[in-house]
């Protein structure tokens, strides 16, 4: 599957993605100045900057093979879509109890206490675009949204 | 603490309906000309700090700054400018000769303006390049005297020649002026066009190398970076006497610019300043610069063109011509207005002549004395555009060098702070924060696409002017008329006027 990876050496640490993310994730879709003005309590970013000058990169979900969080979710809110690889977390029966939190080996879910708890994490765009907000928005292409391709060309 | 009577250049505007207080413009800024205010939960601006490099400007997602000139007026002083009297604030502050970065920006003549190229009308076709074969080929080196030729071969060996597809490479640029992905995209989109960079004196960094067959090395007064497999690895060696930025002086990286990288390939100690001294202290005449000429050719068994690279200055064509018999196969012309990553203000703005007038008198005199064949020449020193090309062939120039508009063409928007290290485009810095900025990947497409789109521009005029070849063009300056020149200007440009 297509995921997004991040080349740090290109990370400038701006953070246009995590600025793009939460507007893609608005009701304002992507409509930057509506949705840091008008929303009372904007999303929050499902993409995160790491940092630390001069190193720097953005990590979202890592969408895993075999996602430990689609099996530690005690509701089953949290899937991996058999066809297209994406792993989601279906807001309405997340009850926010953070087990997918402590389990992600990345620590690419975060808690969205905005209203009703939930966790929060990068679906890649997957009702949006063909492309993912953080990608088409990068300035410096340091992320790519592609098949992995490992040394010995495995997919 | 004393008064500063310094005020900012620069105001910083933000319009407040757009502004989402993302703080992008506070992460990109690296002269902190944005602040974010915990407090007050919301971006402020330094003017005093800002530059006008436009990164903020670029990179704001909502569009929702704009830089403008302070607008605070002096009072009305035709001889005391706000100019001039900044520089002395900044002078009695410091105590410290003005530095600056680029090339000379006041407003004297810009001759290539004041030329118009011909067309075919009736009389002779003109040429459509999409339909029709177009030839910029050019080639770069000492051309025989005479060609003989028997059975249908040549008979003599022809002196060493660089081989390019358009007639435009990348001038010299240091690494340690500029950053080493500067240098990649440079060298990639080189590559891709099938023309030449250049090293510049720091020396080729090791990534480098691979693109050696389209690298020229340079030989400067510093002699940095260079031994046997530098010479070797290089498609051409150029001597740097002089930069049309600052002729007459030398160049001096500071030390907090030599880092690992910078140190091994300029191979001297790490944190030390490199200082270039203003002359070759080997070359005191002609006939020492013709010793260093044969030294590299003999290093490089005469199988690399030497170029010679010179300021335009006064006496420019008699220079010229010692070059020539001093054995050199390239002459390099570098203009008043050509670009630096740092020089001594009033050296930049007042020292020098135009390449347009230092050309037509090079070519001329070269032509005169017979040996013009002997040399290729080519000039630099603000090429602006495609035309500026084509009216630089038309007076003479075998082919130019462009620096300025390559850098602007990966990002740099002449803000004419180089010298600080703090180029916010990753351009003209050491800082591995600012250098990730500039991706060697988007930078080489740039670059590239700018002399493809050159390169087609000038098919366009060559066809207009029912020409097909840029061979036919060379040193045909009855392609050029002045407009709003004296005699004495036309005389020496050495065309007409136009109606004439």
């Amino acid at each position: 599957m297509k995921r997004v990876y991040a080349r740090e050496e290109y990370c400038v640490g701006c953070k246009l993605c995590e600025i793009y993310c939460i507007a893609a994730h608005s009701k304002y879709k992507n409509d930057l100045v509506k949705t840091f003005k008008k929303e009372a309590n904007p999303p929050i970013s499902r993409i995160l900057v790491e940092e630390s000058r001069p190193v720097s990169f953005a990590l979202q979900c890592r969408h895993c093979e075999d996602a430990p969080c689609t099996k530690a979710c005690i509701v089953g809110a949290m899937q991996k879509n058999p066809k297209t690889g994406v792993v989601t977390n279906e807001e309405e029966r997340c009850v926010g109890c953070w087990t997918c939190v402590l389990v992600c080996p990345f620590g690419a879910i975060t808690r969205d206490e905005r209203g009703h708890k939930v966790a929060s994490k990068c679906d890649l765009c997957s009702d949006n675009s063909q492309m993912p907000a953080c990608v088409e928005h990068c300035p410096n292409r340091a992320l790519v949204y592609s098949e992995y391709v490992s040394n010995n060309g495995t997919k | 603490m004393s008064i500063n009577c310094l005020t900012p250049a620069f105001l910083i505007e933000r319009d407040k309906d757009r502004c989402i207080d993302c703080q992008v413009c506070v992460r990109q800024c690296a002269n902190e000309a944005h602040r974010w205010d915990e407090e007050e939960q919301r971006v402020f601006s330094e003017d005093a700090n800002c530059v006008n490099c436009h990164r903020c400007v670029v990179m704001c997602p909502t569009k929702a700054l704009h830089i403008k000139k302070f607008p605070l007026e002096f009072r009305y002083n035709a001889n005391w400018t706000q100019e001039a009297m900044r520089a002395i604030y900044l002078q009695a502050e410091t105590g410290g000769v003005l530095l600056t970065g680029m090339g000379n920006d006041r407003p004297y003549p810009i001759y290539w303006d004041h030329m118009l190229l011909n067309a075919s009308q009736v009389t002779n076709p003109s040429i459509d390049p999409l339909r029709e074969p177009m030839e910029l080929k050019t080639y770069l080196g000492r051309k025989p005297d005479f060609l003989k030729i028997k059975n249908g071969k040549l008979l003599e060996d022809i002196p060493p020649q660089l081989e390019l597809e358009l007639p435009i490479m990348f001038s010299a640029m240091s690494f340690g002026s500029i950053s080493l992905n500067a240098h990649k995209s440079l060298a990639a989109a080189a590559k891709k066009a099938g023309t030449y960079w250049n090293t510049g004196e720091g020396g080729l960094h090791k990534d480098l190398v691979e693109h050696g067959d389209h690298t020229i090395v340079q030989v400067a007064s510093g002699r940095f970076g260079v031994d046997a497999d530098y010479l070797k690895t290089a498609a051409a060696i150029e001597i740097k006497i002089g930069q049309g930025a600052k002729p007459g002086i030398g160049g001096h990286l500071p030390g907090e610019k030599v880092g690992e990288e910078v140190s091994q390939t300029r191979m001297i100690p790490l944190g030390t300043d490199a200082i270039s001294p203003a002359p070759h202290h080997d070359i005191y005449s002609i006939e020492d610069l013709r010793q260093l000429i044969y030294s590299l050719k003999e290093a490089t068994e005469y199988q690399k063109p030497i170029f010679v690279k010179i300021a335009a200055v006064h006496n420019v064509a008699a220079i010229a011509s010692g070059i020539v018999r001093a054995g050199a196969d390239v002459v390099a012309i570098d203009g008043f207005r050509g670009g630096t990553g740092a020089a001594p203000l009033r050296t930049r703005d007042s020292v020098g002549i135009p390449i347009e007038f230092a050309l037509a008198a090079v070519d001329t005199r070269l032509r005169e004395e017979g040996i013009r064949n002997k040399v290729s020449l080519v000039v630099g020193g603000s090429i602006r555009n495609s035309s500026d090309i084509v009216k630089a062939v038309a007076l003479g120039a075998d082919a130019v060098y462009i620096a300025t508009s390559a850098l602007i063409s990966l990002g740099c928007h002449m803000c004419q702070k180089c010298y600080t290290g703090k180029c916010n485009w990753g351009i003209a810095t050491q800082d591995p924060q600012l250098t990730k900025r500039l991706n060697p990947e988007i930078g080489a497409e740039r670059a590239a696409n700018l002399l493809k789109a050159w390169a087609h521009e000038i098919e366009e005029l060559l066809g207009g002017m029912g020409i097909n070849a840029l061979e036919s063009l060379r040193g045909n300056r009855l392609m050029l008329r002045g407009i709003g020149l004296t005699d004495r200007e036309l005389n020496i440009l050495g065309i007409k006027a136009a109606g004439e």
